[in-house]
């Protein structure tokens, strides 16, 4: 009796199943002329240079803008001539001049001229922006940067309030918000003197390889190339951005055909595509770094023996080369790899029975503490291998398992005794971590220097701020490379701020996609360059 | 005559004294939705200022923008603003895209109608028949395939049927579109070529006439929808069962098959018109439970829905974005009760 019924229905449903599915594999490979990538791109909030300060934003506005000097895509960390032909410190120490080349023209049509380059740099420090501070260390505010910049032909001058490392001015300017973008164009969509910050959020207006065609907040974006970039078109026209968290998903995709890049693929998924041929892995460094702080207000952790103690109980191989396998390496200095003046040495591994001998030492007996971490599965790892090791060398953890902004303002607060925590570097120059590690403009609680990690750990780095001030107008470039490699020896073997690991990029590639180049830890991703 | 004269006004009077009565309903319930998920955002220890300012922020700025978002106010006043204005239609701007959260949510829920629609058609077509045909053969292997078909459909995790299915029949044997709601190239069309007038990929595409992106966006559709479809069918079967079970103990169905009425109309005319009655709040409530966006499945096929917007909201600590998206949902609920309520009554004259 309902048998009939049932078939209808069965066949009706089959029916629809099939005729979705049988054309799926004819458009199974991605367009010949169109980039698709997939990765977690949910913390982009904007698409203005001067306001983004987001990892996912500064990849694609590095295909979309030019800054005045650049990074090399693909030598890591060497600086190139981006729209500034030539540039040169004059004998004071604090004016710096800049060439602009000529015959380059925004995407609009518009020629790049050294007003719009001022234009730029004046409109971060005006719009006052999260990433405004790069600027503003060199003494720039609202008030002076009208006169401190300032554009005269094909001529940029820019005055610093007092000398400081050629190198370190150099490498704010390769920062996200050092883009120059078309001063005529983002000014005729200003809104209430907003200097075209709303328009700008979601549009483009850059001398790059590409304009920012659409963004869907948490979903995806397009890129189209424009005709005329002076560097050479892009090689595709097209790039294609997908918003896919979930790992496994990115997998299929891509063992699918249908996305040409993963660059959010975990461990065990990596592992997966082990000997597929289709399917290739590329490995480069990245700048966060994992570390413990450990907060001076509890008495134990001023007494050096215990901070001793606590860095030979830490299994940095085990963890680097199982749960973290391919994501994150050893790493104990604050300066990345990649970085100028970066230590890449680890004097620091597991020991438990010289751990247990300097708790010995120490004179402090049946330390119990505990650990602030986020409830992520990876930190979750690290805390727990921590909690173990710790607990071989006598030291007894217990695990503050909260959410991330949870744990973060009670990390701001001072009120942690120990936090798992990562930090990633602001701009690509060493100071951006040595003057957070290292330096402490006041201690006291009501200082809420919550800037500065030191602060938060309510450590007083002593003559080490020093040493990260020398360095940072240090003028010869291997002279401050050596400053830098001596801090962190120094950081390393005493402060309370114990570094890990630094971050490894795995992406997954199609075999065919050629010419991919991520920028490493300083840097952002080149599309411009990518062929398939 | 002086009845017939008299009735109508009398039904009029009330059907709008239960119209009213709903609408009321509908308003405190509301009111009390945005009550509850509004104090909860105040009191979980997430701060809202730090998703603003960011990490790297100092205490001048975290001030300034603490007072900016108005959280020095009184708390009942934040409550007020917040009524006064979702009443006006603005439900607040996204901390994190600083985009209006009403604005987002209607980018995001058409994806979730679209699936969650379909999904509850499949339910419906199915698990109709299937609860049926279960309960007119008690005990018959057929029972017993439509209720182990039931079990694993409540019990086995959805993310879990949604990988391994995408993992086969889109992994293996390339019957279905990959996660995403069309392919690259598509996507890009949707974007540029064609007019969207609802959002729903499905209705738009076949509005603009575009058949081949209609095609490759059922492709990418069929799965989670036969997903969705299938924990919708489990639940629609078993009460369907249940009902009809219940139905054909009763002595009107026993006095119908007396007077030799054939059995497929005992069935389906008399007994199911009772069934309806509870069968239709059952569906209604399995579609609006689709309707609140289905997280882990939205996750797995990268499914820009509702669910997914509200937990990475959750995620980023993005409160207005968290309260907008419930009290649309909140709303949904509601009015599919409200529409449930009314089918009832249409169905049921007793109810009237």
């Amino acid at each position: 009796m309902s048998s009939p019924i049932l078939r209808h229905a069965g066949a009706a449903t089959l029916a629809a199943f099939l005729a979705g599915t049988a054309p799926a594999a004819l458009f199974a490979a991605t367009p010949p002329d169109t980039l698709v990538m997939a990765d977690a791109i949910d913390d982009i909030i904007t698409f203005d240079p001067q306001e983004s300060f987001e990892l996912s934003t500064g990849n694609a506005l590095n295909n979309i803008y030019d800054g005045l000097i650049e990074l090399d895509p693909i030598e890591d960390g060497k600086l190139i001539p981006g729209l500034a032909e030539s540039w040169s410190l004059a004998e004071d120490g604090v004016t710096y001049t800049f060439k602009m080349k000529s015959g380059i023209t925004f995407s609009s049509g518009n020629p790049v001229r050294a007003e719009d380059a001022a234009f730029s740099l004046k409109r971060a420090v005006k719009l006052d922006k999260n990433p405004a501070f790069i600027l503003n260390q060199f003494g720039f505010t609202k008030d002076n940067v009208d006169d401190k910049i300032k554009a005269d032909g094909d001529t940029l001058t820019l005055v610093t309030d007092k000398p400081y490392a050629p190198s370190f001015l150099y490498n704010c300017l390769t920062a996200t918000v050092g883009n120059v973008v078309d001063e005529k164009e983002v000014m005729s969509h200003e809104v209430d003197g907003d200097m075209g910050n709303e328009w700008l959020r979601m549009n483009s207006a850059g001398a790059g390889a590409y304009t920012l065609k659409s963004w869907k907040p948490k979903e995806s974006y397009f890129l189209q190339a424009r005709e005329g970039y002076w560097r050479g078109d892009a090689k595709l026209k097209r790039v294609f951005m997908r918003h896919i968290p979930e790992q496994a998903t990115n997998r299929l995709l891509l063992e699918n055909g249908d996305i040409d890049i993963s660059r959010e693929m975990g461990p065990v998924d990596i592992a997966g595509v082990e000997g597929n041929p289709d399917i290739t892995v590329q490995e480069s460094p990245g700048g966060q770094l994992y570390y413990l702080g450990l907060n001076q207000k509890v008495d134990a952790f001023k007494n050096p023996k215990v901070l001793d103690a606590i860095r030979w109980s830490i299994d940095y191989e085990g963890l680097a080369s199982t749960l973290l396998k391919g994501q994150w390496t050893v790493h104990q200095a604050f300066v990345p790899t990649g970085f100028l003046g970066a230590d890449n040495d680890t004097p620091y591994k597991l020991d438990i029975a010289k751990a247990k001998e300097l708790m010995k030492e120490s004179g402090v007996e049946d330390l119990s503490t505990s650990i602030v971490v986020r409830n992520v599965q990876e930190r979750m790892d690290i805390a727990q291998s921590l909690q173990n090791t710790f607990g071989q060398a006598g030291i007894k953890v217990e695990l503050k398992v909260g959410d991330g902004a949870e744990g973060l303002g009670i990390y701001r607060a001072r009120q942690h005794e120990i936090t798992l925590q990562t930090w990633g570097p602001d701009y690509p120059d060493p100071n951006t971590n040595a003057s957070t590690f290292a330096e402490n403009p006041g201690n006291k609680d009501e200082d809420k220097n919550t800037g500065y990690l030191a602060w938060r750990n309510s450590y007083d780095p002593g003559d080490m701020k020093a040493q990260a001030q020398a360095a940072v107008v240090e003028k010869d470039t291997d002279k401050r490379a050596a400053m830098y490699m001596a801090l962190q020896k120094e950081y390393m073997m005493n402060a309370p701020i114990i570094v890990m690991f630094q971050q490894a990029q795995q992406d997954a590639l199609r075999a065919d996609v050629k010419d991919w180049h991520t920028g490493g830890a300083t840097g952002n991703a080149a599309y411009w360059l990518v062929t398939k | 005559m002086t009845d017939a004269a008299y009735q109508p006004p009398s039904r009029i009077v009330g059907l709008l004294r239960q119209s009213g009565g709903l609408v009321l309903t509908l308003a405190i319930t509301l009111l009390g939705l945005m009550l509850v998920t509004f104090v909860i955002a105040r009191v979980v220890p997430i701060d809202p200022v730090l998703t603003v300012v960011g990490e790297r922020a100092t205490t001048a700025q975290y001030d300034a923008a603490r007072a900016a978002m108005g959280l020095d106010d009184p708390l009942w006043q934040q409550f007020a603003i917040y009524v006064w204005n979702t009443l006006h239609g603005d439900l607040g701007s996204s901390l994190r895209t600083k985009l209006p959260v009403l604005g987002e949510i209607a980018r995001y829920l058409p994806a979730t109608l679209e699936l969650a629609t379909l999904a509850t058609i499949i339910g419906v077509l199915v698990g109709v028949p299937a609860g049926v045909l279960a309960a007119t053969r008690p005990g018959t292997w057929a029972d017993q395939i439509v209720r182990v078909v039931g079990l694993v459909g409540y019990s086995v995790p959805i993310f879990w049927l949604g990988l391994i299915g995408l993992l086969v029949f889109y992994g293996k044997l390339g019957w279905v579109g990959g996660p995403g709601r069309l392919d690259a190239n598509y996507s890009m069309m949707l974007e540029f070529d064609i007019t969207q007038y609802t959002g729903m990929i499905l209705i738009d595409t076949a509005l603009n006439g575009r058949w081949d992106m209609f095609v490759n966006a059922l492709s990418h559709i069929a799965l989670p929808a036969i997903l969705l479809g299938y924990t919708s069918l489990a639940y629609i079967s078993r009460m369907t069962r249940s009902f009809m079970m219940n139905e054909l103990g009763q002595e009107y169905i026993t006095t119908a098959r007396v007077k030799g009425m054939p059995e497929r109309r005992v069935i389906w005319v008399h007994a199911m018109r009772n069934v309806l009655v509870p069968l239709i709040t059952v569906i209604a409530l399995s579609y609006a439970y689709l309707l609140e966006g289905s997280v882990l499945t939205e996750t797995i096929f990268a499914w820009p829905g509702l669910g997914r917007y509200i937990t990475d909201a959750l995620f980023a600590n993005d409160m207005p974005a968290v309260i907008g998206g419930t009290v649309v949902v909140g709303t949904l609920f509601v009015t599919l009760n409200l529409v449930s309520d009314v089918l009832y009554r249409l169905v049921d004259p007793r109810a009237r």
